[in-house]
């Protein structure tokens, strides 16, 4: 890939993540998929390698069906579609009208498309009829039906709304150091600096971000979900969510130029690595000449 | 034979047949040169024939030597780059995602060594590895010292000096952590200004005086510069030398064996054979951190942000060697003790008067030793841990109170990791400080005793041979093979002398306790090559002699 490509690249995504190789430079590359629930960078460059002959063998087969369909507000459809996902799977902890259930679920009546998005597109919602709540799970249900399910909650009772399916998540690389301070104001006291997540008081845990895709990072500052605050548009605005999207994703992403990352989570993982191989290493050397001399 | 004793060791000129007055090779030069200018010969070849004991052991002290050494020399590269300056610049440097970003020049050129120095991201990664390694090699070998008695009279003020380097070495890393002016290290610097602050008294005046104002000031990095590569390194070089020139006047200890004596010393000689060794160890030395410096990312300053006194991460941690402090901050409870009108704040507790009382019992530990066994006499001969097994409990006791601070340093990743609450982590963490210590003590005094018992069954009955005897009278008894002499009842004879007893039948007929070596065939020792040269070497002689008379 040339240069040039990159640029047109970047021109089309807004975004240039700097992913930093080895030699300590950095490089701007494209991402494999704008849709979020589509293939991360990490995925191996096969998967990629399928992923785009399909997409440009069967494009066509594919848009004609939702050609018609508006992405961007919810239809009839999509609430009628959402009210039977809803019946299906919900209703029995949040209740026939969002009132929810003593003892099951609370009220879903004003919490809008964005929790709706954020709960079940990371697998919490819905929940274990039995046992405890856990983090994160695999979605039960796809993207689409996802934002059905959303469209029928926010058509209800209102709330915050997840942002449109083409709606660009990410702000452009020269948004990233800004992205990064603010995240490190707002963010990193729970999720740590390095997002590898931290254990709460009182046995809440603020969960590692490295499987967060952009809409989960924006939708969770939107609700705020459990003991996480609610980041309003009035406090960390759109734009500035965009940036921090940004930030949070270029540095998953980036490569250690150290060589292994060991988890990112500092000096107990260094502090553990001299103790067990390098020491180890040592005393068997020592060992070993001990033996021979 | 190995062995050679030092005293005697005027080294065996050998007397060729002639002798020449002015040398021919360059080394030969080399030699008169400065002989003729320093007259040192003498003294070197004394040092060069010094004595090196042999046992694997002894070689701890030497990783932290060398990982001094490769300090010192990874150090003074990043100090070509380096920039101890909290001037505030913006960042236009390769890492992208920091781009304009406001930031100290020390965190900036921090970025510059990682980034757009060419090696200086390996070169970071080597100091920062060998100052973890140089702090465990010091831990280890100071339990060495330790558990063989090694600090006993007339050791005691090398086991201080020990002691001091520790010391001033987690001066130094923590000084050196907090250099690149990041988010992990301001928020140590931040805990350490608290830490002074809780001072009784001065504590205000304390942190005033080191921050040049109240935390963080605009001058602690600076300064911390200056402690970091001159003042501190200078007193451990210092400290570092008398180490060794005291090792070095009293000489080694050993363990004791056949021909093992309190006034001579065995081994090899420094030069050439221990020399070839310790040459050759340091630079597996340098190996592993130059391995550990190019595979294994160590403090990725970018990834945490500049220093933000508005900003803290969650997980933030120390290196290692501080952790013990942060887990018994961790575990001590916040209690407001009020003494003379003056409220403590709880964090005076564990981060200044534990270390406080562990240095200082560590320290008094080999006076305290010799008044309770009313031991007033010199030792050059060790003792194995299982024969002392009071000192070996209370080391394993004070290991295990050690362990359990440095692993509650990090109970946050453990709750994490096994989804455990933080607060039934530091509830475990207070449990296990009071009760694994002593248990550690009564498990290690067993060992010991039942190490002992064994070594003595073995110098009573001899060795299990393996092979099972069937009597006449359908009886199975297990054949053994007895150490020395027996009795009438066929019971050994040897006393117990606190030394290896050997439990193979392979380990026999060798004094020093080594194997019979070699994988397919026996190795040929190179004592026994040694002897057949000096057989050889003699018949030459006497021939020579003969030779000789015969001319006349
Ligand atoms: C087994 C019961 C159960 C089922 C089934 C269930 N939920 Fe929930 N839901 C809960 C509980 C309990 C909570 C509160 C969780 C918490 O506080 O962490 C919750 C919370 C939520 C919230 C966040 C509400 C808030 O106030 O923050 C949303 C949104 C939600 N559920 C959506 C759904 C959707 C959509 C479904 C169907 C796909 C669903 N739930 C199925 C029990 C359930
Ligand atoms: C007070 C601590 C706190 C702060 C500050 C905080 N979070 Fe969270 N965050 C949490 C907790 C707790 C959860 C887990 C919620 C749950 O269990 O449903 C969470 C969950 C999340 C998730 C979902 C992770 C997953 O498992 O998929 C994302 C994404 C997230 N946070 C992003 C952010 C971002 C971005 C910020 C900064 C703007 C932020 N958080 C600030 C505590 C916090
Ligand atoms: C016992 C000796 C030493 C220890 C334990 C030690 C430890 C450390 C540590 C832990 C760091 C942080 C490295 C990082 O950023 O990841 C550091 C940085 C540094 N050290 Fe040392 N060090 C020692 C000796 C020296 C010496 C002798 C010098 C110079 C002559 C030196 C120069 C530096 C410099 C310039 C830095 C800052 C550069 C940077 O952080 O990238 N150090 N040291």
């Amino acid at each position: 890939m040339t240069d040039e490509d990159n640029l047109d690249a970047d021109a089309d995504l807004g975004f240039a993540p700097a992913v930093v190789d080895n030699a300590g430079r950095t490089a701007p590359t494209r991402t494999a998929s704008r849709r979020p629930s589509g293939f991360r960078r990490r995925a191996a460059s096969l998967a990629v390698l399928i992923g785009a002959l399909t997409a440009v063998g069967g494009g066509y087969a594919m848009l004609a069906p939702t050609s018609g369909a508006d992405d961007t507000a919810a239809t009839s459809q999509d609430v009628e579609a959402g009210r039977q996902l809803y019946n299906t799977s919900c209703i029995t902890c949040h209740g026939a009208n969002l009132e929810g259930v003593t003892g099951r679920g609370p009220t879903l009546v004003g919490t809008g498309s964005a929790d709706v998005y954020f709960q079940v597109s990371t697998g919490r919602m819905p929940a274990p009829v039995q046992g405890a709540l856990e983090l994160r799970k695999v979605p039960k249900y796809t993207e689409q039906q996802i934002l059905q399910l959303g469209a029928f909650v926010q058509s209800q009772g209102g709330g915050p709304q997840v942002p449109p399916a083409d709606a660009d998540l990410r702000a452009g690389s020269d948004q990233l150091g800004d992205g990064g301070e603010l995240f490190r104001l707002n963010c990193a006291s729970c999720h740590g600096a390095t997002a590898h997540g931290a254990p709460l008081s009182a046995g809440k845990i603020a969960p590692d971000l490295y499987r967060s895709t952009d809409r989960q990072l924006y939708t969770a500052m939107l609700v705020g979900p459990e003991n996480m605050p609610v980041f309003s548009n009035n406090q960390i605005t759109p734009e500035q969510k965009k940036a921090i999207i940004a930030y949070v994703q270029t540095m998953k992403e980036a490569k250690d130029p150290g060589g292994a990352g060991l988890g990112r989570i500092g000096p107990v993982a260094e502090g553990l690595v001299i103790w067990t191989a390098g020491l180890g290493v040592l005393m068997v050397s020592i060992l070993w000449i001990g033996a021979r001399l | 034979m190995t062995t050679t004793s030092d005293d005697l060791s005027k080294a065996p000129t050998v007397k060729g047949p002639k002798r020449f007055d002015k040398p021919r090779t360059p080394i030969g030069k080399a030699g008169r040169w400065s002989e003729d200018r320093l007259g040192a010969a003498g003294g070197m070849r004394k040092q060069l024939n010094k004595v090196f004991p042999d046992h694997w052991s002894f070689m701890m002290g030497e990783i932290a030597l060398y990982s001094f050494i490769i300090l010192i020399l990874s150090g003074t590269f990043l100090t070509f780059f380096f920039d101890a300056s909290m001037a505030e610049v913006r960042y236009d440097g390769s890492y992208v995602p920091l781009d304009g970003v406001e930031m100290s020049r020390a965190y900036a050129s921090t970025l510059n060594i990682s980034f757009d120095v060419r090696g200086g991201l390996v070169k970071r990664q080597i100091h920062h590895w060998a100052a973890l390694l140089f702090m465990a090699a010091m831990l280890i070998h100071m339990f060495r010292v330790f558990f063989t008695g090694a600090f006993r009279k007339p050791r005691e003020l090398n086991w201080l000096i020990g002691l001091g380097l520790i010391t001033l070495g987690l001066v130094e890393g923590f000084a050196g952590y907090s250099l690149p002016d990041d988010l992990l290290s301001g928020t140590g610097l931040r805990i350490a200004a608290a830490i002074m602050q809780s001072i009784p008294v001065i504590g205000s005046w304390a942190e005033f005086l080191v921050f040049g104002g109240k935390f963080p000031g605009t001058v602690i990095i600076g300064r911390l510069y200056i402690v970091h590569v001159l003042l501190v390194p200078g007193i451990l070089a210092g400290l570092i030398g008398a180490h060794m020139a005291l090792l070095i006047k009293q000489k080694h200890t050993e363990f004791p064996g056949p021909g093992k004596t309190e006034q001579t010393v065995s081994g090899e000689r420094m030069y050439p054979t221990y020399g070839m060794k310790a040459g050759g160890f340091f630079f597996i030395v340098f190996a592993v951190c130059a391995a550990l410096g190019g595979l294994a990312q160590i403090n990725p300053v970018w990834l945490f942000g500049p220093y933000n006194p508005a900003q803290v991460s969650s997980g933030s941690q120390p290196d290692w060697y501080i952790g013990f402090l942060d887990g018994s901050t961790r575990l001590f409870p916040s209690w407001e003790i009020r003494l003379f009108d003056h409220t403590i704040p709880p964090l005076f507790w564990p981060t200044l008067v534990l270390p406080g009382i562990l240095f200082s019992l560590a320290g008094a530990y080999p006076f305290l030793e010799a008044k309770f066994t009313h031991d007033k006499s010199a030792h050059n001969l060790l003792q194995r841990p299982r024969d002392v097994p009071v000192r070996t409990g209370l080391g394993a006791m004070a290991i295990t109170f050690y362990g359990v601070l440095l692993v509650s340093g990090g109970n946050d990743l453990i709750a994490k990791a096994f989804d455990i609450s933080l607060n039934a982590m530091t509830w475990a963490g207070r449990i296990c400080l009071l009760v694994l210590p002593p248990l550690a003590y009564a498990i290690t005094y067993k060992i010991c005793l039942g190490l002992q018992r064994h070594d003595r069954e073995v110098l009573e009955h001899g060795i299990e041979t393996g092979i099972i005897k069937l009597l006449p009278n359908g009886e199975f008894i297990e054949v053994h093979q007895p150490l020395g002499p027996v009795d009438d009842h066929g019971h050994g004879q040897l006393a117990y002398a606190g030394s290896k007893v050997p439990k193979k039948m392979n380990e026999l007929g060798n004094p020093h306790g080594h194997k019979i070596r070699g994988f397919f065939y026996p190795v040929r020792e190179k004592t026994d090559i040694q002897a057949e040269l000096d057989a050889l070497a003699a018949a030459e002689a006497r021939g020579e002699h003969r030779q000789k008379e015969l001319t006349d």
